[in-house]
Parts: C-alpha cells; structure tokens; sequence
C-alpha cells in the first residue's frame, strides 16, 4: 500500500506539470491577447509596453519562459528579474498587482465553508432520502421524491439561487429569514458567516443532495437484490439492521467515490456559479473576474490549484475505496 | 417416523404480479419432513422449488407477491407470523444455505463478523464466548487454521471453503431443519462430493432434518430419504428415492434420470436432453404442465392431473395419465436415450 501511494504521489506531481505545460500553452504561446499590452493598461504607449515585455520576460524564447514558470511554481529557486521567488509563484495579477498564491489562499477559506457546508447538508438530505425512496420503492412517498430530485437537478444554480433570495433574504425577501448577497464580506464572526452561507449551502446542495439521493436509492435497490442480502435475513436479521448495516455499507461506496471528486471540483473553482450569484469572495468569484479581465497569471494559478485539487482527492478516494472495499488491493 | 411431521406445507400457492401477468411460481405445494430426514426435490431452473423453500422462512415476501397456504414448524404457523416473530426462527430453527457461496456472504464483512453476528442474534453471548463458538463451528465444518481464517474476507476463500463457511454459519444455532438450495452447483466436482459428505455427516451428528434443492439427481442419490420432482411450480411426482430411481412414473422424471451422466454406460457423443423449454408460469399450458414437451401426450392429457398414488407401492405418487403398465412399456429405452424419444402414441 504504502509503495502505491508513493508511486500516485510521483505521478500526480508528474500530472500537475503536465497540466502546467498545458496551461502555460494555452495562455503564453496562444494568448488570447498580448499579456504585455494587457498589463500595460489602455493609456500605454510602445516604450511602455516593450519595458512590461522586459520585465515579464516575454522577450525570451518559449522555452526559457516555461522553465522560469516551472521553477516559480513548483521549485524555491531564484527567479531572474524580481525579487520573488517559488513555490507557487504563478505571478503576479494583471489587475491589482497582488501575488496569485495571496489572493487564491486569501480566497479559499471562503470556499472551503461554502463547500464543507454545502456537503454536509447534501449529505444530510441525500442519505435519508435514498434509504427511505428505496425501501418504499414505488411508493407515492418515493415518486413524490423522485420527482421533486428531477426539479432540483434540473433547476440551474444561477436561477436557483435568484429564488432563493428573493424569497428569504434578509434584504429583498418575501420571508426574510436568512442574509442574503454579500453578507459573507459584512459578517465578522465566524457563526456570522455560517449564517451568511445558509442560502449558499442550500442552493449549491440542492442539485447534488438530489443526484445523490437518485444514486444512492439505485444502490441500494441493486444491493437489495444480492444473495448477501438474503443471507443476512435468512440469519435472521431484523430489517433495521439488514438494511443499515448490510445493505447501506455496500451502496454507500461508490458514493464515497463520488463525493471525492465533487468536492475537488467545487474547491477547484466549480462553485463559481453559487459564488458569483451570492457575492463570495472566493476562488469560484475569482476565476469568474479573472476571465472577465483576461488577468492570465491568475487564471493560471487558479487551474493549477484546481487540478491540484483534483488530483490529491484522486488519490484520496482510491486509497479509502481500497479500506471501505476489501477486495481492492493495490500492488 | 410416526410422530408429528417437523414441517408441514400444506397447498402453499406463491403467485407474483408483474407488469407482464401473475406468475405462479409455486402452485400448489404440499409436502412434510419429518425430523431427521432428507427429503430431495428436483426439478430445473424456475420450477418453483427455490422459491417455495425462500417461503418457508419468509424471504419471497413482497408487496407483489400473493403467499397462500399453510406451512407449520413445530406447530406453528410460519405464514401467519410477523416478520418479528419469523426473525427469531430465521437461521435458529430453520436455517438456509444457497447455491454461489461467494456472492452468499458479504464481501466487505470479514468471516468472523459474519459468523459472531449470526451468533449473537439469537443467543446471548459476548463477543469472546461468540467468536470461540464462531471457530469451533469453523473447525467442524472442516476449515483449518480457523482462528485465523476469521479475520479474513469471503474472496480469501476458495468456493468449497466458502460453502464450508456458509455450512457453519447456518449451524451456528442448531437448527432443527437445515434447507440446502442448489448447494453444490457452483462448486467442481470433487468439492462437490465433499461439502455432500459433510452435510450428511453433521445431519447425522446433529440430527437435523435436511431439504436438499437440486437439479441434479445425482447430488441427492446416496443421501435422500424421499424425493420430490417439481415442475412448472407444482410436485409432479413423489416417493422414496428407491421408487424414484428405479421405478420413476412420470416422463418428466424419465427425462432428469435419462440425462445423467452415467460411468457404467458407455460414453456419448451428446448428452440426451429434455427437449423444449419450461412453460411460461404466467400461462402454463393447460391441463398436464408437462404435455407440451412430452412425446407421449393423448387426449387425456389436457385435464390437469392430481398429485395421487398411480403406481405400486406405498407413498409413490405422481402426475401422469398415462396407465402404469403402458409407462413401464414407454420408459424401458436404449443407450442415449432418455425415454422422451417419439414412439407411437398411446391408446
């Protein structure tokens, strides 16, 4: 076990480079505009711009360029031409000037609450509601709740959570029961700023929460039908048990999986929707103006992050899969 | 064996309704063990024999599925019981081994688990005094090394083991009726004999009554008492395993005798076979179930015969018109053929 982890983790790294190559293809060698001319601002003249082409070393060849932008991300050497140096130096934005690693870490604990939370209340809806659509299988009380998942699932965030003000923020609501936009920035507490996530969790979970309790029910529904299941009643087994201890320790599995990736997708900057509608400050908000702005070094750190994210969760989720399934085995 | 029967099915009916009609799976059955015995029943793939045993503890229960009849264990009722009440004679009284042993146990649970927890439900025994049971079951079913074997996974062990475990766990509470379906079949052939000879040996150790399901009337013929042939949900004939073997009335049973694979024979190019398929359960042919796959069909043949004593011989009964002597005539056949074979019909 212990050699297979170390063997993910040099591939993952090896992973995160080659998503760096990519990244530094798609926005140095294509870039969408001329990075320097972008820095420079609107009112720069030729001088100006060739001193900015200097200074970000867009003069040296392509090769050069990406060995300095490996070396400030992911080794501690000096970098020529400023005093900054790695790991993690994406740069600096073309915006505010501010270090990408700054603002990415600055904006994360924001999105690490909306995530956490958002988690916890799928999984506080999805888990019940499964278990209880798949033993009431067919049931007018499973219907019901196939079909309010199909609307939740259906419903885009954005215009989920323009609802969700509009009917319970605290400032435009018809019940104005929870904070709405933008008291995340206000709130000073941290329970102050659970409270401001309260609509955010809601919106951001509903979609999932229903995908989830499909998944979960069909799990179950196929578990139930194993000679083990049948086994364990044959035992004598009351239901209670059969069903919350043999049947949901095989369904709740692949969702372990599946809630592995989520998560690092929704760190990774996924939760940009939910953010952007309910004025989050964090990483999601972040790529949203980022792209508006073509603010490349920050997109760039942003993705790397992402597949950051994505990789180490990856790796996260094979490693419990093989303590949750025995007969995973990594050689 | 003049006492009370252990368990008694009386004209058990198990009809499921599905989107494509009602299936009568088990269409009234009606049998009786006694304690101590082996009854056999045999009969292919969807004769009903797997779910009229699954009824006997309850575990064809469906909101889809209509259970008439009477089944009585030790006097009581089982189809009247609550799932409460038949929990506790689940794996206690009545317990219950199954056909692939490995998808039979749970795969993330290891053995012990398994075994300490079909211990502890129906006695009341800590952990230590569970598991020290848990490995003296082990070690009477054969496994060695059982200590250690317990903390391992269904998947270290190989299919015979594997049955092997299923044996002990369902002799954790001394059952009085031990109900084997299709046992051996996902096994190879000398496990097979193995894991046969093991379960004769604790039902004699033991004195427990055994229901042996099976498609394979070798499986059942050193060690059944009596035998049960079931097609298309009901018993088409019934005795004891010497009037079954050597003196079998229904051509249906003809046809499972005819296709064994004999040693004293010489060897075949193919294997004779039944031809057709088993009826559908949703519209079983009328009249015999069996006439449409059987050469020997007359007029009679579209009334639906009673299960009754046809034959000589006490306690032999079956489902066949056909006249007893014209049935010795017709199932006397030649090397590779099974007495199924077309001949000229019967007056």
């Amino acid at each position: 076990m212990a050699r297979y982890i170390v063997r993910r983790l040099i591939w993952a790294f090896l992973m995160l480079i080659a998503v760096s190559g990519v990244v530094f293809i798609l926005f140095y060698v294509f870039p969408s505009a001329d990075p320097a001319q972008l820095r420079a601002g609107r009112q720069a003249n030729e001088d100006q711009i060739q001193a900015i082409r200097e200074s970000l070393g867009l003069d040296k060849s392509v090769l050069e360029q990406f060995w300095i932008y490996i070396k400030g991300v992911f080794t501690p050497l000096d970098l020529p031409g400023t005093d900054a140096h790695g790991p993690l130096y994406f740069g600096h934005s073309y915006q505010s000037n501010a270090d990408v690693k700054d603002v990415i870490f600055s904006d994360l604990p924001a999105t690490v609450l909306l995530v956490v939370g958002a988690v916890i209340v799928w999984m506080a809806v999805a888990i019940p509601t499964g278990i209880i659509s798949a033993i009431r299988q067919r049931s007018l009380l499973d219907r019901s709740t196939m079909v309010t998942t199909l609307v939740f699932i259906s419903a885009p965030v954005f215009w989920l959570g323009l609802v969700a003000l509009y009917l319970f923020a605290q400032d435009v609501g018809i019940f104005p029961i929870f904070p709405g936009i933008g008291s995340y920035a206000e709130a000073d507490s941290f329970l102050s700023k659970c409270a401001s996530m309260i609509l955010p969790w809601l919106v951001l979970a509903a979609a999932t929460a229903a995908i989830y309790a499909r998944y979960l029910r069909s799990q179950m529904i196929d578990v139930m039908q194993e000679d083990y299941i049948r086994t364990a009643r044959a035992k004598g087994l009351p239901e209670k048990r059969v069903i919350g201890k043999h049947v949901l320790r095989s369904a709740i599995t692949p969702i372990v999986t599946l809630l592995g990736l989520d998560v690092a997708v929704l760190l990774a900057g996924n939760a940009i929707l939910t953010e952007t509608v309910f004025n989050i400050p964090g990483v999601g908000a972040e790529t949203f103006n980022a792209i508006k702005r073509s603010d490349l070094p920050m997109i760039q750190g942003i993705t790397l992050f992402g597949a950051f994210f994505i990789v180490t969760l990856n790796l996260v989720v094979d490693v419990v899969y093989a303590y949750l399934d025995p007969r995973v085995r990594y050689e | 064996m003049s006492s009370a029967p252990l368990l008694e099915i009386e004209d058990l009916k198990v009809h499921f309704t599905t989107d494509e009609g009602v299936v009568k799976a088990v269409d009234g059955l009606s049998l009786e063990v006694r304690e101590g015995e082996m009854l056999g029943i045999v009969g292919e793939s969807g004769s009903g024999k797997s779910v009229a045993n699954m009824t006997i503890l309850g575990l064809t229960r469906a909101s889809n599925a209509d259970i008439t009849g009477r089944i009585t264990f030790e006097g009581e009722d089982l189809l009247e019981m609550d799932d409460e009440t038949l929990q506790r004679i689940r794996g206690n009284g009545i317990s219950m081994i199954f056909q692939d042993p490995l998808s039979a146990l749970h795969p993330f649970f290891k053995i012990g688990s398994q075994l300490v927890e079909a211990i502890q439900i129906h006695q009341d025994l800590d952990d230590g005094a569970a598991r020290a049971h848990a490995i003296d079951l082990l070690e009477r079913v054969g496994i060695p090394d059982a200590e250690r074997r317990m903390g391992e996974y269904p998947h270290e062990f190989s299919g015979g083991m594997r049955q092997r475990v299923m044996i002990a766990m369902a002799l954790t509470n001394d059952p009085k009726l031990l109900i084997a379906d299709e046992p051996t079949t996902a096994l190879d052939v000398t496990t097979q004999a193995q894991i046969l000879r093991l379960i004769e040996r604790l039902r004699k150790e033991l004195g427990m009554a055994v229901i042996m399901i099976t498609h394979d009337l070798g499986v059942i013929a050193e060690v059944a008492d009596r035998v049960m042939v079931m097609y298309a949900g009901e018993v088409v004939e019934a005795g004891t395993l010497d009037q079954i073997f050597y003196d079998p009335q229904h051509p249906y049973t003809w046809g499972l005798l005819g296709s064994l694979t004999r040693v004293d024979q010489p060897r075949l190019a193919r294997l004779a076979q039944i031809a057709g398929q088993p009826p559908s359960l949703i519209n079983p042919p009328s009249g015999c179930h069996f006439r449409n796959r059987c050469p020997h069909e007359f007029a009679k043949c579209t009334e639906h015969p009673r299960l009754e004593q046809r034959a000589e011989g006490g306690g032999h009964s079956d489902r066949c018109w056909l006249p007893p002597d014209r049935k010795q005539e017709l199932r006397v056949v030649s090397t590779g053929e099974i007495g199924l074979e077309a001949k000229e019909p019967a007056a």
